[in-house]
């Protein structure tokens, strides 16, 4: 019976640029369809890629291409392994010139190189168009102007383009689940309403997208759950059968673990209702999987069941949403909590009589910070700590107002409470995201094949 | 016989976003613990775990096959990436908070399966 095997070699940009190097070499010493998938666009990282689109029309990729393909380029290209990656991000031809260009300079043969787009919808709404379609909110009425909104594609047309034998499939927004059911759906030729083997490639996809949050990473928790070799984390392979069964693993002498535990928690990741998650092609229910330890790093996942696809696309829509501030200082030694409290009253009095109405929020960074409510640090004199990191942040569209917080921070060098070390302070912009719910006439995919006559 | 333990010993928890929405998945490492962690690990008690963020929906949904339980709280990320000005937009460290919840099981339920607190490896 004819197996698929998927590898992943990113669950997100920042990924590791050597994780595709030993999931590739494994796949070279298998034989049957091949492929090497790549997830690198968070929900905001489209948006930036527009941003710089716009400033340069051959830019607008995503920068992960860079780093993460020439390691595993010449070897999937000489192997028969087919990659697909949506690091097509907002400039899907461009990715796929860059593509081409990286291929001659390693001295490698042309790879046919298909090009997926149509997912970029913000030619064909205008704001107010997508604001009456935003879902969970209202973060889009009354904007003018945004950066960028995508649908996202589902996998029929990355099967379209492998069917038409790309080496690479280039995409922009799809489905990070899409880049597997794709490769499944081009070889097992599922039909399209074969709603419980889509289910079946939806949920390979799923577990893959994260990259080694399936074998391993992020799961550590030194004394509960020990994962060796965590440094050398091997990456998944997903081996599919026409029926739908999907077995995990990762490549033998890779660090990392694959078993029950690190499958059902990734198969949980970011998932609401479990019986109804949706994509693209087809509703997911995860309620009936099964998941079986079936030999080392090895485990079986089945019984996924799917429900007729949604009639709407989701979408993301991305905007400015102004600058975000930040500004640290540390308080050491004996009495460093009371000095670091009287550091934050300090600031608080400042910029009360300053800037009223900026908002400041206060952590203590090894006493109260990231598990805190949100709120200001109760009365850090309690504190049981010789080493106190004080963080300030706030947020608005004027530049004149974080620039006065992060000043009265940095003055705390001179004027503030005895000891204060460290400061570093930060001005960023920031973009904010909404979702979308969109007719699907909106959304028409298109497979090109580089260098074809447009 | 039943002991108290905290949930990191029993169990494992990953969170994700979307928006001002976490999801909690809460995995029993050793499924005979299930039972005993869905009747006392109900999403009242979840939404007092969170009580500081002021959740104002929290649903738990169930999965027997998985040993397994995925919890939704709504509005519990100030904001979420978008607009939280803390470190931890994601809510990604908030999977410890539910860790951090004592359970009574059956010490009978440990004994069966002594490898259960800790992954194979």
């Amino acid at each position: 019976m004819t197996k698929v095997f998927i590898g992943a070699a990113a669950g997100f940009a920042g990924d590791r640029s050597d994780a595709g190097v030993p999931v590739v070499d494994a796949l070279a010493t298998l034989s049957g369809p091949r492929f090497l998938m790549f997830e690198t666009l968070a929900e905001r990282t489209l948006a930036l890629c527009q941003l710089e689109r716009r400033q340069n029309s051959q830019h607008g990729y995503s920068p992960a291409l860079e780093r993460m393909l020439p390691p595993v380029l010449a070897r999937c290209l000489s192997s028969g392994i087919r990659i697909v990656g949506n690091f097509g991000a907002a400039n899907p031809p461009a990715a796929a010139h860059r593509i081409a260009e990286m291929a001659r300079s390693l001295g490698l043969p042309a790879p046919r190189i298909a090009i997926v787009e149509g997912d970029d919808i913000a030619t064909k709404l205008s704001a107010p168009d997508l604001a009456a379609r935003e879902i969970g909110g209202t973060s889009l009425a009354h904007k003018r102007e945004i950066i960028s909104a995508n649908v996202y594609l589902g996998a029929q047309p990355i099967a379209r383009a492998l069917d038409q034998d790309a080496d690479i499939v280039v995409t922009g927004r799809v489905a990070d689940s899409a880049l597997a059911l794709g490769p499944l759906l081009h070889v097992f030729r599922w039909r399209a309403d074969d709603w419980d083997r889509l289910a079946a490639g939806t949920l390979a996809g799923h577990l893959l997208e994260c990259g080694a949050q399936v074998t391993g990473g992020y799961f550590a928790d030194p004394g509960y759950k020990d994962v060796p070799d965590l440094a050398e984390v091997g990456y998944p392979i997903a081996e599919v059968d026409a029926a739908g069964e999907i077995v995990i693993t990762k490549p033998a002498g890779t660090g990392g673990v694959v078993d029950r535990l690190t499958v059902v928690e990734q198969l949980l990741y970011e998932i609401h209702d479990p019986s109804a998650y949706l994509a693209p092609d087809v509703i997911l229910d995860l309620t009936d999987v099964e998941v079986a330890e079936i030999g080392k790093d090895r485990v079986r996942v089945r019984d996924a069941r799917g429900r007729p696809a949604p009639e709407t696309l989701k979408a993301t829509v991305c905007f400015d949403s102004g600058l975000l501030g930040e500004a640290e200082i540390s308080y050491a030694g004996p009495n460093a909590p009371a000095r670091a409290q009287l550091a934050v009253d300090v600031v608080r009095e400042r910029l009360r009589r300053r800037v009223p109405r900026l908002e400041v929020r206060i952590d203590a960074i090894g006493v109260a910070s990231v598990l805190g409510a949100g709120q200001n640090p109760a009365d850090l004199h309690a504190a049981q700590t010789n080493d106190v990191r004080l963080r300030f942040a706030a947020q608005s569209t004027d530049a004149a107002e974080i620039e006065m917080l992060l000043d009265e921070v940095e003055a705390l060098y001179c004027a503030g409470p005895a000891g204060g070390a460290g400061v570093r302070r930060r001005m960023t912009p920031r973009l904010a995201s909404a979702s979308c719910l969109i007719e699907r006439i909106y959304a028409q995919p298109r497979v090109t094949m580089l260098g074809a006559a447009a | 016989m039943m002991r108290t333990v905290r949930l990191q010993d029993i169990a494992n928890a990953r969170t994700g976003d979307k928006g001002n929405r976490l999801n909690l998945a809460l995995v029993c490492r050793n499924p005979a613990d299930y039972a005993a962690v869905a009747a006392q690990v109900t999403a009242e008690r979840v939404a007092q775990a969170f009580a500081a963020r002021k959740p104002s929906r929290v649903v738990r949904y169930d999965l027997p096959k998985l040993a397994a339980f995925n919890f939704v709280l709504d509005d519990v990320l100030e904001g979420g990436v978008n607009a939280s000005t803390g470190l931890d937009g994601h809510g990604k460290s908030l999977s410890f908070m539910v860790l951090d919840m004592t359970v009574m099981v059956g010490v009978d339920a440990r004994a069966a399966s002594p490898t259960a607190c800790k992954t194979k490896v």
